[in-house]
């Protein structure tokens, strides 16, 4: 930044890019219909599927324009090019299965979503009918709670990490074994939490809580890493500036560090939400499977959306004699699915919100 | 700093506040509650799993012994943490860099938005697309890997008939992961300080290099933790993981015929349910196994990184 | 921050309280009645409480018909059945976390099971007793074939990978007038470990005539070969690809192109009647108390219309239990499982094979002796 810094040769050679011939605005248009038409050809031709022809369409686009670059503006720009173009397909290639799998959720499952769905659960329901009432409360219920617990301790476990135990063995030794925790299987916690609850009231524990239990012990580790992440990043000339006006050192990081970090540790949060709200395994063990609708987290068991989607999808009952088609169950599964991944769209919009609403004004983009 | 201020009447050394000590207090007890907490799940599996060391040689069949149950299980597990990983980390920071460098604001916000609810679907719904609409779409991809790349021993084949391979089950995963690596990386990219970029355009930087220069420098540690992330839930995934993949015990480099080692969580997920004391004190050290791999891995990983670091100034 | 955060929280919380408290029970709760549910159940009394029991997820449909049809003629009493499996389903029952319990084979002593559920029962020996009888369909897929005649032998040297085209002679000579392709023969099998597997290489290996060398198991002994994991994961994979052939519970087997076993000198389509009918064939085990209707199925019969291909679930309750409505609540809910009106609801709704009158009155007799201590 000193301006006493000689200038480079390079400099000059940037300036005289300026002059350096530019492909034009509309080359990149020019070439992506070109690969689409080229591609569309060959899949006419070789009769490969839809898939198939846009993977070369966007192969074709990928090697074509940085080539015709390279020509033109030279490497520089030929590698940003190219770079770009990397970009926008993996951007590209991601959407496919993402579009289909969503599709393929609504498609399945917005036939069986009415009224009665929303409404009834399963009690005494055979055949087809019935709803997901009581697995809906019972994932909103332990999903929260197991919130409830897991925010505070991977909150405060990032704080430790970042304000307070630098170097130290403790912090060391944590932000390993949080890794490790990443790599619990589900079932595992499950079982674990399992042991732990009956060691304290006897075998026939069954108990939505339980289920809770378990899942913290899976979002623990998105929280911790995410919000670590995300308070490393937050400038030290914050903390400083705060220092320097004798303000506390928690009083810093309850107002200064964590309001600035705020959006990323929301994204965090609701990323280890939606990590977990979908977990079925550690729920059947612990929260085990009911018909009925269960409020009380500490007594009897709760159904859940994932068990309920397993379990219509594992037993889904016989089609009525004379009748075509999948078995009922199928169609509340799709159904229950879809449900769940509405409660965490909306959930992702709340807390998008309440980020943007709560966070100070930086220069960040979003 | 002006000279003419009068002496401060506090001595410069620290003063601990009350509020201090115990908000340092409340982060220490939450850092060490993790401890415990895995101490917990250590603990568990090492008591329960012990005796799956020695069980009855009926109980591993079709293998002899636990190491020989166990390793095609490892190596499956690594398989296909090691595939999906291949397949997701590109993928990841491509878009990561997508939503916060390249495109217009306007599309940017809904497809983070996008990507992060493919974090919520159910792994029980990633299982049933993997396994109804994925593996049979997948097959001719399948096909002409095994006749034109055949010689690899990745693609030695024969190609399954029904898609339930390797490779399908490593997409699925792939694909599970992405959200995860994707929503931290773009978080981490997008906190790039403003005037490292500017800096870099101004200089003359074309945006690619920018992006070298100012924004992967910043991000790399925030990158390698998404990774890990993702690589925990890669090897640590059950249902969808036993819904795809066409398990037996055994050892193969190749990811498109219909023999692939299973994974240990799904392992667990499959035998559980049915299984005997004896069984479950066997899938429960396999899982202890799991742990030990996990931890060995994240190892290795932060060895490699450490060396690595060294060298780059943050 | 905590005050934000905690600001953060509340919000949501009162509006999750509010929820809560406006959304009480589900719209179908208080009314009695729901579409398809039986009237009344056989137990006499009305009961009330909770009974939680579980094992077997292939009792699971049928549990969901039982246990409407006996809510139903019990509002007060709620019923759960967890289908964490067998073996989980049996160390819940012996550990107490269970009432009763379902699975798919019938207790041993082989890690002490038998004598850890009678210890569990105060001493006494447990009721075991079969409540959902099911035959196992062997399922294909080949375009344009919907049946095939086949013997045991062959389907053991088909699943052991001995016979590998569909063309093969074996097939073709027990197949007159049917076209058979030159296809590669694909077995599935159950990734899983589970009766559907125990039952079928049970089968293989005692009415095979030696083809198949390995010993009954739920998990499949061979290595290597498609697998798929559960009941519908092994139909999605079977219909997944082309020349496949599995085994798969009958009533879900909708789509697929069935084998016909040979028994004796006919060959016999997978139904409901022909399991329940190889069932009552079959030889009770030696040394079992009278309670303990564990049964050893004869997969070799020679009865005209038996289905040997089949798999029996058993219900593992205790005779006496301490606390007097636990025992009430099991002796309603299994006295109205064994009984007709249950059977034929488990038919109806689960594709189950109804039990043969001899065994379901001596099952009767069983579990209407349970009472409290």
């Amino acid at each position: 930044m000193s301006t006493t810094t000689p200038l480079e040769p390079d400099t000059f050679a940037i300036s005289a890019n300026l002059a350096q011939p530019r492909l034009p605005r509309w080359a990149v248009v020019l070439v992506g219909v070109i690969s689409l038409g080229l591609a569309g050809l060959v899949t006419l031709l070789t009769g490969w599927s839809l898939v198939g022809g846009l993977v070369l369409a966007i192969l074709l686009m990928v090697a074509g324009l940085p080539t015709w670059s390279l020509l033109v503006e030279g490497r520089r720009a030929a590698a940003d090019r190219f770079a770009t173009a990397l970009v926008w397909a993996a951007f590209a290639v991601v959407l496919v299965p993402l579009v289909w799998l969503i599709w393929m959720v609504v498609d399945h499952g917005l036939s069986a979503i009415d009224r009665e769905f929303l409404t009834y659960d399963m009690r005494n329901v055979v055949g087809s009918g019935g709803g997901i009432y009581h697995a809906l409360w019972g994932t909103i219920l332990v999903t929260l709670a197991a919130t409830v617990i897991s925010v505070p301790i991977g909150l405060f476990t990032a704080i430790y990490l970042v304000e307070y135990g630098r170097g130290k063995r403790l912090a060391r030794a944590t932000t390993f074994l949080v890794d490790v925790m990443t790599g619990i299987p589900s079932i595992v916690a499950g079982l674990f939490a399992l042991s732990l609850f009956v060691l304290i009231f006897g075998p026939a524990i069954r108990i939505g809580f339980g289920g809770a239990v378990a899942l913290s012990l899976l979002m623990i580790p998105t929280v911790v890493r995410s919000a670590e992440e995300m308070l490393r990043l937050v400038p030290n000339d914050l903390r400083e500036a705060s220092y320097a006006l004798g303000i506390p050192k928690w009083r810093t990081i309850v107002k200064v560090v964590l309001p600035t970090a705020l959006g990323g540790i929301i994204t965090g949060v609701v990323l280890a939400i939606s990590r977990v709200i979908g977990e079925t395994a550690p729920l059947l063990v612990v929260a085990g499977a009911t018909d009925s609708v269960n409020f009380n987290l500490f007594d009897g068991r709760m159904m859940t959306l994932p068990v309920y989607i397993f379990s219509q999808y594992s037993s889904p009952g016989v089609v009525p004699v004379g009748m075509e088609g999948d078995p009922p169950g199928y169609a509340r599964a799709w159904g229950a699915a879809l449900v769940l991944i509405v409660i965490v769209m909306v959930l992702n919009l709340v807390a998008r919100i309440i980020g943007t609403y709560f966070a100070p004004k930086t220069d960040r983009r979003r | 700093m002006s000279v003419t201020a009068p002496p401060q009447p506090r001595p410069a050394k620290a003063v601990v506040r009350p509020g201090d000590r115990i908000f340092a207090g409340a982060a220490r007890v939450a850092a060490l509650t993790i401890m415990l907490a895995l101490a917990g799940v250590f603990v568990f599996l090492a008591i329960e799993g012990l005796p799956g060391l020695s069980a009855p040689a009926h109980i591993y069949a079709p293998a002899e012994d636990f190491w020989s149950y166990v390793g095609p299980l490892v190596f499956g597990t690594i398989l296909a943490a090691v595939v999906a990983l291949i397949i997701a980390v590109p993928f990841s920071i491509g878009v990561a860099l997508f939503i916060s460098h390249y495109a217009p604001p306007r599309i940017a916000a809904p497809v983070a938005y996008v990507i992060d609810l493919l974090a919520a679907v159910p792994s029980v719904v990633y299982g049933l697309w993997g396994g109804l609409a994925l593996a049979s779409a997948i097959r001719p991809v399948m096909d002409w890997l095994y006749e034109n790349l055949g010689f690899l021993p990745f693609f030695a084949g024969p190609p399954s008939v029904t898609g339930r391979t390797m490779l399908t089950a490593g997409i699925v995963l792939a694909i599970m992961i992405v959200p995860i690596t994707t929503a931290i990386s773009r978080e981490v990219f997008a906190q790039t300080p403003r005037l490292h970029e500017e800096a870099a355009m101004a200089l003359g930087a074309t945006r690619w290099e920018m992006i070298r220069l100012a924004v992967f420098p910043y991000a790399r540690s925030g990158v390698i933790s998404a990774v890990m992330l993702g690589l925990g839930r890669a090897l640590g995934e059950t249902m969808a993981v036993a819904m795809v993949l066409s398990a037996s015990p055994v050892v193969t480099l190749n990811l498109i015929s219909d023999t692939n080692p299973a994974t240990i969580a799904s392992n667990i997920a499959s035998n559980y349910k049915e299984a005997t004391p004896d069984k479950q004190a066997l899938l429960i050290a396999t899982g202890l196994v799991l742990f030990a791999v996990t931890f060995a891995v994240n190892f290795a990983a932060r060895w490699v990184i450490g060396r690595s670091e060294r060298n780059v100034a943050r | 921050m905590i005050r934000t955060s905690i600001r953060r929280a509340v919000v949501p919380g009162i509006a999750a309280l509010a929820l809560a408290l406006t959304g009480c029970g589900a719209a179908n709760d208080d009314s009695g009645d729901n579409g398809g549910s039986t009237d009344s159940a056989s137990a006499g009394a009305s009961l009330s409480g909770e009974l939680a029991g579980g094992g077997a997820s292939s009792q699971e449909s049928a549990q969901t018909a039982w246990r409407a049809g006996f809510q139903s003629a019990n509002p007060d009493v709620t019923i759960t059945y967890d289908a964490v499996g067998s073996g989980t389903g049996r160390e819940n029952f012996i550990s107490k976390a269970f009432s009763f319990a379902g699975s798919d084979s019938y207790l041993d002593d082989d890690e002490g099971q038998l004598s850890a559920a009678a210890e569990r029962c105060g001493g006494e020996d447990a009721i075991e007793v079969p409540a959902y009888v099911s035959a196992i369909a062997i399922v294909f897929n080949l375009p344009g074939i919907d049946s095939l005649n086949l013997d045991a032998k062959t389907l053991a040297q088909i699943f052991d990978g001995k016979i590998t085209t569909w063309d093969d002679p074996a097939i073709a000579a027990l197949n007159d007038g049917v076209d058979l392709p030159g296809t590669k023969i694909s077995p599935v099998h159950r990734s899983d470990d589970s009766g559907t597997t125990d039952n079928f290489t049970d089968y293989l290996s005692k009415a095979g005539d030696g083809a198949w060398s390995h010993d009954p198991d739920g998990v499949w002994p061979i290595k290597g070969g498609e697998a798929a994991e559960g009941t519908s994961g092994m139909v999605a994979a079977v219909k997944g690809g082309e020349g496949t052939i599995g085994y798969a519970d009958e009533s879900q087997a909708g789509g697929l192109g069935l084998v016909s076993v040979q028994v004796g000198k006919e060959f016999v389509a997978p139904s409901a009647e022909g399991a329940a009918k190889a069932l009552a064939v079959s030889t009770p085990v030696e040394g079992r108390a009278d309670v303990d209707m564990a049964m050893d199925i004869d997969r070799t019969t020679t009865e005209s219309g038996a289905y040997p291909v089949l798999l029996a679930s058993y219900l593992i309750a205790c005779q006496t239990y301490d606390d007097a409505a636990e025992a009430d609540l099991v002796k309603g809910f299994l006295s109205y499982i064994v009984s007709d009106e249950g059977q034929q609801a488990a038919a109806e709704q689960a594709g189950a094979a109804p039990l043969e009158a001899s065994l379901a009155e001596r099952a009767a007799g069983i579990v209407g002796a349970i009472s409290a201590k």
